[in-house]
């Protein structure tokens, strides 16, 4: 499918295009049903499944725009180390959580929905009128090509991002260190 | 188009049957093994040899009634089991057995392993919080623990061989070693003289992650009934035992496909799909012999042999081996 053809009526179910959309809109429905399960669910632990179903949706999001690299990345980092960290962290701090009765905060209720639904309106309002254009080809996607781009254009973004996940393990660390002395 | 996708399809539902076949057959051969060493007969009255156990198994397996403790998560308590499972299938999807025999070659085939691989946590995490046990859930989290501390080792040893053999292809990883066992990746080269250092630390690593002896402290039955899956009968608890032993071939296969050259014959000569199977079945021989002649480990002992020895040794390895390929 051409992305930048302006598709002016709805494919056929059973041509090549129609079958896209279809899988397109259940990894849609896959993220944001996962989404929903994570904000709604009373127990931590359900909320970190949601999470995990809301990756994995993504991951077949990048899988599905050509670029199984990000895709499986996506599931290493995001759903193998960032939600066994949290369940880990839910484990130590929690282990019989209730349902949470606090006071609702002032956007609970109708001001919420009301919250809500400008967001939305202002977000479709937004993608319509905003003009699509095809941009150029920055990489195929392959490994080999981005890690070149990585190390020759992006190797900026690329160092910065060390330093901010060696500040985080410095500060982890001087945290513990401060727990042990105690 | 059509005839890729008709290829794609059955090449899956045939890894499918191969991952099923060989969890149901390795059962009993661990069976049989641990009988062996431990000088007795083993499952040996229905058909020959007993061979007829893992289907009977399955049909009593498959007829109990699913029984789900009170207090449970009911819904992640049903998923555990097949989160367990149906990671290690995907990673067959991947897996070439020989040059044309593969269902999808990916050019980061390594990378997809070891993704879904990483999603077995998950399955035991849910499994033993779900029960709602204290047994399951200490151990699901020292399981987990353990999976995630020997995982770093493991990819630390799979990246130095992906920067020797330039892809993460694991086709190419294959091919590149054809000729006779002196081109094996485990054979020290020029540019990576710690190689079998390298095979050593993988191997245990895929002892580890697969929860197996010496390192099985996530069902640690003198203290822990039975682990995570304390609380699981009929074929919940089948799923659990067909996952693990889906995930021990997946193990044997990458270590063949990482160290041992794949489908290529020790001699060069009649490389093919035979090779690769009979060094996977080899490899897993060990395991299930390590299994049955090692005591378990304590979870000190465990946790430190990953962080103050295998990942030093294996972080140095990867540091040389780029120092090599930089300066030849």
């Amino acid at each position: 499918m051409n992305p930048s053809m302006a598709i002016t009526e709805a494919p056929g179910l059973f041509t090549a295009d129609g079958l896209t959309g279809l899988i397109f809109l259940v990894m849609m429905a896959v993220t944001l049903i996962g989404g929903i399960i994570s904000c709604c669910a009373e127990r931590l632990v359900r909320a970190v499944a949601g999470l995990i179903v809301c990756f994995i949706g993504v991951a077949a999001l990048y899988y599905f725009l050509n670029s199984p690299f990000v895709a499986m990345m996506q599931m290493l980092i995001y759903v193998g180390a960032v939600c066994i960290t949290i369940a880990f962290a839910i484990m130590l701090a929690a282990p019989e959580e209730s349902k949470k009765n606090g006071p609702a905060g002032p956007l609970s209720g109708p001001l919420g929905f009301i919250t809500a639904g400008l967001v939305t309106i202002g977000l479709i309002v937004m993608a319509m009128r905003a003009k699509f254009t095809s941009l150029p080809k920055v990489s195929d996607g392959t490994m080999k090509e981005m890690g070149i781009q990585l190390l020759t254009s992006y190797s900026m973004v690329f160092e910065l991002i060390s330093i901010v996940l060696l500040i985080a393990i410095i500060g982890a660390l001087v945290i513990a260190r401060a727990g042990r002395s105690k | 188009m059509s005839l890729t996708l008709l290829n794609v399809i059955v090449a899956v539902v045939i890894a499918i049957a191969f991952a099923a076949a060989n969890a149901a057959y390795l059962v009993w051969a661990e069976r049989r093994g641990a009988a062996r060493i431990q000088r007795r007969p083993g499952p040996n009255i229905n058909g020959p040899f007993g061979l007829l156990q893992p289907p009977l198994d399955g049909i009593k397996l498959m007829t109990k009634q699913l029984m789900i403790p009170g207090g449970a998560d009911k819904i992640l308590f049903m998923v555990a089991p097949v989160l367990a499972m149906a990671p290690a299938i995907m990673s067959f999807v991947t897996i070439p057995f020989s040059k044309g025999i593969a269902a999808h070659n990916m050019e980061i085939g390594v990378l997809m392993i070891f993704a879904f691989a990483s999603m077995g946590a998950m399955a035991i995490l849910f499994a033993g919080w779900g029960s709602r046990n204290k047994y399951s859930v200490m151990a699901s989290v020292r399981a987990v623990s353990q999976n995630v501390s020997y995982e770093i080792p493991m990819l630390i040893t799979a990246i130095t061989v992906v920067m020797v053999n330039g892809s993460m292809d694991l086709k190419a990883i294959s091919t590149a070693q054809a000729g006779g066992f002196w081109h094996w990746n485990i054979f020290p080269s020029l540019h990576s003289p710690l190689m079998p250092i390298s095979f050593i630390i993988f191997f245990i690593c895929s002892l580890a992650e697969t929860n197996r002896a010496p390192f099985d402290l996530g069902e640690a039955e003198s203290e822990l009934v039975a682990g995570f899956h304390t609380e699981y009968g009929s074929m919940g608890f089948g799923l659990f035992f067909m996952g693990e032993y889906a995930n021990i071939v997946i193990g044997a296969s990458l270590t063949t496909i990482l160290f041992l050259g794949g489908w290529d014959c020790p001699f060069g000569m009649f490389p093919g799909v035979w090779w690769f199977l009979l060094k996977i079945y080899l490899l897993i021989a060990t395991f299930i012999w390590i299994r049955w002649t090692f005591p378990r480990t304590t979870i000190y002992g465990l946790l430190n042999l990953s962080w103050k020895i295998l990942i030093p040794i294996s972080l140095f390895n990867l540091l040389l081996t780029a120092g090599l390929l930089k300066v030849f």
